[in-house]
């Protein structure tokens, strides 16, 4: 089977080349200007050929709260994105602390057959803070990290322990950078804007404590510390200074961190709630500038699907999250648009990092004997992100309704065409 | 121009000629409070939900004789017996009650934004009657009314807001309606329940006497350890009073015939002295429980009225 996609823009992190992609199977296997004959072509003119999106940061809700999303709808939410392999984090239903539900996780990924499924498993049994997953049987079923997201491991010695365990498991720890003892009970930015809603804030400074904390421990045990969902101006400058200092350090920030700010809270809108929460402009412009200097080493999603019922109640009430995966490549192209970083960049940070971070040595480029993992991508494409291209069972995004500019559509998956826009193929 | 919509949520909704239309209705409306026959008719036949899904005596009270003062059928419900206690969310409880064709909500909970909330999701009346720490705006209303009974204007007022800045909702609401009215406002309290407090453009004054000092009215506020869990509390009352209370010889700074105002209850010996909380010379607190029901038959009356485009 030879799928030929002509017309298109190459973009991968270090160039740009408009070229044909032939695809044999799985693997891209041809990069030229001549079209070879296939059994399927798609014309990619005008539009752009990019690495599949890997995307180390979601919920997938799967197992234990199916109805918010699961492995299945997750998949699909994810391909109508771009995004080709995801790592979903481990606060399920049950704690995905054990070999035996990575393994089932995995499986029911593959029976869908959308996106390859790499699971962050637990750092501590149950996410409860005290003893250390078997994180060696777990790194052999197919974890490729390990985090108690969503509960930041507070014991200093526990992370030590994770740190120095995961090392020797050729594996890494992402902790979600929160020093509890500041939370307060707090559902928003802790500043100005709370202040004005009266609304208890969490202040940036639980983020820079607990990373401040993390850089140290991976300092002392030569561990890789990955700081998830990076919020705040002051985290990137400490992240910097440990980056300078050698430490085995990197970060991840989420579309909604460089585009929104805490001012979008004024209506009260549940669907702005969310850990770590919107900060202020100035986070925002340091988010993008962090971007754009390197600082920042991915942008995840931090897709949290969450049902409707749950987010439409009072504002202290609702949970944290809101969905990404769809709003990924028009809020990262907001970028693009902006000056901020280039399409190359957008791709080194989108897929080519992320793969480097996973070890996964034929994934993140557009190039021969890679695996055809591919988004063809219109940066130009208006749309309305609505209900009908809704794939999550979830509709907690601020963006739902809203008119959007670029879009993954055709999402290629290990040779096979698995996203049409607007409607999946398989 | 009239006040025309048909809830009330928030202070910054109103504008100086709103304020003034309410003053006017709730002056005509404490006039009929004093008379032996007590009772329009102008609400007869009209349900009103007092809601209040968290503690309140005074206020649930104050809109209960309004709401009976217009004639309407008031009926009260509390948080302890809800549905909201088995799991029901706020928007099905709502829209029960609803179903029994109610007409107004006048709603009371602990979360910021909830009246807001409500009020998009129901074709009633809504009225805030305190959201979290966010507004009480018929709490404000009441103030200013008390405020301009003894002045006889807003003109050159100095108001000095002084206490737990952070938690308060009467503080919130009246800075806005006062900033609409052209009335300065010092605040004043204990640093952690301050942070931030520039974002409402107010001078903000270091110590008691610098609060005190030249105004002709003083909002002393509650302390709400209530909605201060989490936090780490101030290291005692006795050095709360010391530091943050009024006392009679600190009144001294303020203008001679300044007023205290309080939204109550008085944690006694704490924010306010009893020679000043007792001294009816200058406390006014048992003026604004009395203005408080005739304010809110005036809001009752305009939203109501409001949404039968009477």
């Amino acid at each position: 089977m030879r799928t030929l996609i002509k017309n298109g823009m190459i973009i991968n992190a270090n160039d740009s080349k408009k070229a044909n992609v032939l695809i044999e199977n799985d693997k891209i296997v041809d990069i030229t200007l001549d079209e070879p004959k296939a059994d399927n072509i798609i014309d990619a003119n005008g539009k752009l050929i990019m690495p599949g999106l890997i995307d180390i940061h979601v919920h997938f809700r799967d197992p234990g709260f199916e109805y918010k999303d699961d492995i299945i709808s997750g998949s699909e939410t994810a391909v109508a994105g771009g995004v080709t392999a995801c790592c979903p984090m481990a606060n399920t239903n049950p704690v995905n602390d054990n070999a035996t539900i990575t393994r089932d996780m995995i499986k029911k990924a593959k029976k869908r057959g959308l996106i390859d499924l790499m699971p962050i498993g637990a750092i501590t049994n149950g996410m409860k803070g005290g003893s250390i997953t078997e994180m060696g049987e777990m790194s052999e079923a197919g974890c490729v990290a390990f985090s108690d997201d969503g509960l930041p491991v507070s014991s200093s010695d526990v992370m030590r322990a994770a740190l120095e365990y995961s090392a020797f498991h050729g594996s890494f720890i992402i902790n979600h950078s929160q020093d509890c003892s500041l939370c307060r009970n707090g559902h928003m930015n802790e500043g100005l804007m709370s202040m004005k809603l009266g609304i208890k804030g969490m202040p940036r400074e639980q983020e820079e404590i607990m990373i401040s904390r993390d850089m140290l421990l991976a300092k002392l045990t030569g561990g890789h510390i990955h700081i998830a969902h990076v919020s705040s101006g002051w985290s990137l400058k400490l992240i910097e200074t440990a980056k300078k200092e050698g430490i085995n350090i990197t970060c991840e920030v989420c579309p909604h961190h460089f585009t929104f700010d805490d001012s979008y809270l004024e209506g009260y809108d549940t669907n702005y709630k969310m850990s770590p929460p919107l900060r202020t402009k100035d986070d925002v412009k340091a988010m993008r500038e962090g971007l754009r200097n390197g600082i920042i080493d991915i942008i995840c999603t931090d897709h949290a699907p969450h049902h409707l019922d749950e987010k439409e109640r009072e504002f202290d009430k609702a949970p944290f999250g809101i969905l990404g995966l769809q709003t990924l490549i028009p809020l990262t192209l907001n970028l693009v648009r902006d000056g901020v970083i280039s399409l190359n960049k957008m791709v080194e940070l989108t897929s080519l990092n992320p793969a480097k971070l996973l070890k996964l040595n034929d994934r993140g480029k557009i190039e021969i004997g890679y695996l055809a993992d591919i988004a063809i991508v219109d940066p130009e494409f208006e749309y309305i992100y609505d209900e009908n291209l809704n794939k999550s069972k979830s509709k907690n995004s601020p963006l739902l309704g809203k008119k959007l500019k670029g879009a993954a559509i055709k999402t290629i998956k290990s040779g096979k065409l698995v996203y049409d826009f607007p409607n999946v193929v398989v | 121009m009239a006040y025309s919509k048909k809830n009330l949520i928030s202070t910054k909704d109103l504008s100086s000629d709103d304020i003034f239309q309410i003053l006017n209705l709730a002056k005509h409306y404490k006039n009929l409070n004093l008379q032996n026959e007590k009772k329009s008719p102008l609400l007869k036949g009209v349900t009103v939900v007092n809601s209040f899904f968290e503690n309140s005596t005074r206020t649930r009270t104050s809109f209960e004789i309004a709401a009976k003062r217009l004639s309407s059928d008031a009926i009260n419900f509390t948080a302890s017996s809800s549905s909201t206690n088995k799991g029901e969310t706020l928007i099905d409880t709502i829209k029960n009650i609803e179903s029994m064709k109610t007409d107004i909500f006048i709603m009371r909970h602990s979360s910021s934004g909830a009246a807001k909330f409500v009020a998009s999701h129901t074709p009633s009346c809504v009225i805030n009657a305190g959201d979290g720490c966010n507004e009480h705006p018929t709490q404000a209303l009441l103030d200013l009314f008390t405020i301009y009974e003894k002045f006889g204007s807003f003109d050159n007022l100095v108001v000095s807001i002084i206490g737990d800045i952070a938690h308060s909702r009467v503080a919130r609401s009246n800075i806005y309606a006062m900033q609409t009215l052209g009335i300065k406002i010092k605040l004043f309290g204990p640093p952690q329940m301050m942070q931030y407090a520039s974002v409402f453009g107010c001078e903000i004054c270091k110590d008691m006497d610098e609060a005190v000092r030249g105004s002709d009215a003083i909002i002393m506020l509650r302390i709400q350890l209530e909605r201060s869990d989490d936090e780490t509390p101030f290291p005692s009352i006795r050095e709360y009073s010391r530091y943050f209370g009024l006392s009679k010889n600190r009144m001294k700074q303020a203008k001679d015939n300044a007023i205290i105002l309080h939204p109550g209850p008085i944690n006694r010996g704490v924010e306010l002295n009893s020679d000043v909380a007792d001294d009816t010379r200058i406390s006014n607190i048992l003026s604004q429980v009395e203005n408080g029901v005739a304010i809110r038959m005036a809001i009752l009356d305009i939203v109501y009225k409001n949404l039968k485009g009477l």
